[in-house]
């Protein structure tokens, strides 16, 4: 598609990628619809890119939850206010960990998998034999995946808050000694439901972002076995730099 | 595709799991729910002319050391007072049933506690029972105002009369 290209200057060339990931996104989200008549698909790819994210998400969730608990207990017993560790862990798991992490490790998980799938799809010519047959790529093979990984990102991250919160909760009371009526009531007092609803639409914007860019990079792949290494590399960091990227704005709007 | 038994079962799983998750980050952390603690021992009620930012599960201490929780925060119509039921450990059972209650707070920022100060009496708190001996949540706000009127007052007559040294 782009193999020769006549060669653009640094910025045309930046302008230019981001232009074709807008059009391809456009693309994707009018396949979207008659995609929907083929659920079988997009269960099969919420499998592919949740169901099998869940041990890593789990796991890396209580870490982060318990590395929170540590250092958050470290921070307010300097003050003497270690009971408000639970809204400590709460607003920075739901607000900005929660969402973060799991956007970084579903990127480094999902999306390469996704782009080195579809990568080696176009590397072998399936996706020529398939427009070939009058099967739009795009509806059959693109679009599922891209659904599949915006529904399974907002659960992720769910997942990821509550084994995070509970991770907290080891360290914070099991370990550290902090009460823990005070730990959850103060939880409870503090969070507010905006504060929820920020993290569940992070989720969502990042589970877009990530996605389309491990569709993209996968759709775009030079046919060549190093062109399958280069395009799962970038989904990889444009992912993650998007994600942090996209957190730093959305954190700006919400406040 | 043909229908894959594990797979559908996997994904079922997931986005049953995710959506308890979500359903518990949505309901249950902004409002008041989960019960923490199994130990249930015996309720015994306060009142309280304002409890501050008392909470249902905040602990309950006699000299420092946690005997309970807070239960339950109420609102009596009738005359105005707050009824907080303080769950007490079943053996701390012999606590005088003069003893006195009053809400604190756990350092600068920490939440409010009920501290009971142990009375006298012969006759213990038993379930059910009332402490009588209350004393309200200390608001920070009314002390300063009250620390400042005394201040301007104070500094209003020391103005008007002539300047006297205090002798120690």
């Amino acid at each position: 598609m782009s193999i020769a290209a006549p060669r653009d200057g640094l910025l045309t060339g930046a302008l230019r990628r981001v232009g074709a990931v807008g059009v391809f996104f456009g693309a994707v989200l009018v396949q979207c619809v008659p995609a929907l008549a083929r659920p079988r698909l997009i269960v099969h790819q919420i499998y592919n890119a949740g169901a099998r994210s869940l041990i890593i998400i789990m796991l890396c969730g209580l870490f982060v939850g318990m590395v929170l608990g540590l250092q958050g207990f470290d921070l307010l017993q300097r003050f003497g206010s270690e009971d408000a560790l639970g809204v400590a862990a709460a607003l920075g798991l739901l607000k900005e960990l929660g969402p973060v992490v799991t956007a970084l490790l579903f990127a480094g998980r999902a999306g390469t998998a996704l782009t080195s799938e579809i990568g080696l799809m176009r590397a072998t010519d399936q996706l020529t034999a398939m427009q070939m047959m009058a099967v739009d790529p795009l509806q059959r093979i693109v679009a599922p995946r891209f659904i599949g990984g915006v529904i399974a990102m907002p659960l992720l991250v769910a997942i990821f808050n509550l084994v995070g919160l509970f991770g907290a909760q080891l360290v914070g009371v099991q370990l550290m000694g902090v009460d823990a009526g005070a730990y959850w009531s103060q939880m409870q007092g503090a969070v507010q439901l905006n504060d929820v609803q920020e993290g569940f639409i992070k989720s969502v914007v990042f589970g877009t972002a990530c996605s389309l860019v491990a569709v993209y990079e996968g759709y775009h792949t030079e046919p060549t076995a190093a062109g399958v290494g280069l395009a799962t590399t970038r989904t990889v960091v444009t992912s993650s730099v998007l994600t942090l990227l996209l957190d730093y704005i959305l954190t700006a709007a919400f406040l | 595709m043909r229908p894959n038994r594990a797979l559908e079962i996997g994904t079922g799983l997931f986005v049953l799991l995710g959506f308890a998750a979500l359903f518990f980050l949505t309901t249950q952390l902004p409002g008041s729910g989960v019960r923490v603690g199994g130990e249930s021992g015996f309720d015994v009620t306060a009142r309280f002319d304002n409890v501050g930012d008392l909470k249902t599960g905040s602990p309950v201490t006699l000299a420092g050391v946690r005997i309970g929780r807070v239960t339950g925060i109420a609102f009596d119509p009738t005359d105005f007072k707050a009824v907080v039921t303080l769950d007490i450990d079943r053996k701390y059972d012999r606590i005088p049933d003069d003893s006195d209650a009053s809400i604190q707070t756990a350092g600068l920022l920490g939440g409010k506690y009920v501290g009971i100060g142990p009375g006298g009496s012969d006759t213990y708190l038993h379930a059910g029972s009332t402490i009588e001996f209350t004393q309200s949540a200390i608001v920070l706000e009314s002390l300063i105002n009250k620390f400042f009127a005394n201040f301007a007052s104070r500094g209003n007559a020391s103005a008007s009369e002539p300047k006297e040294e205090v002798k120690p």
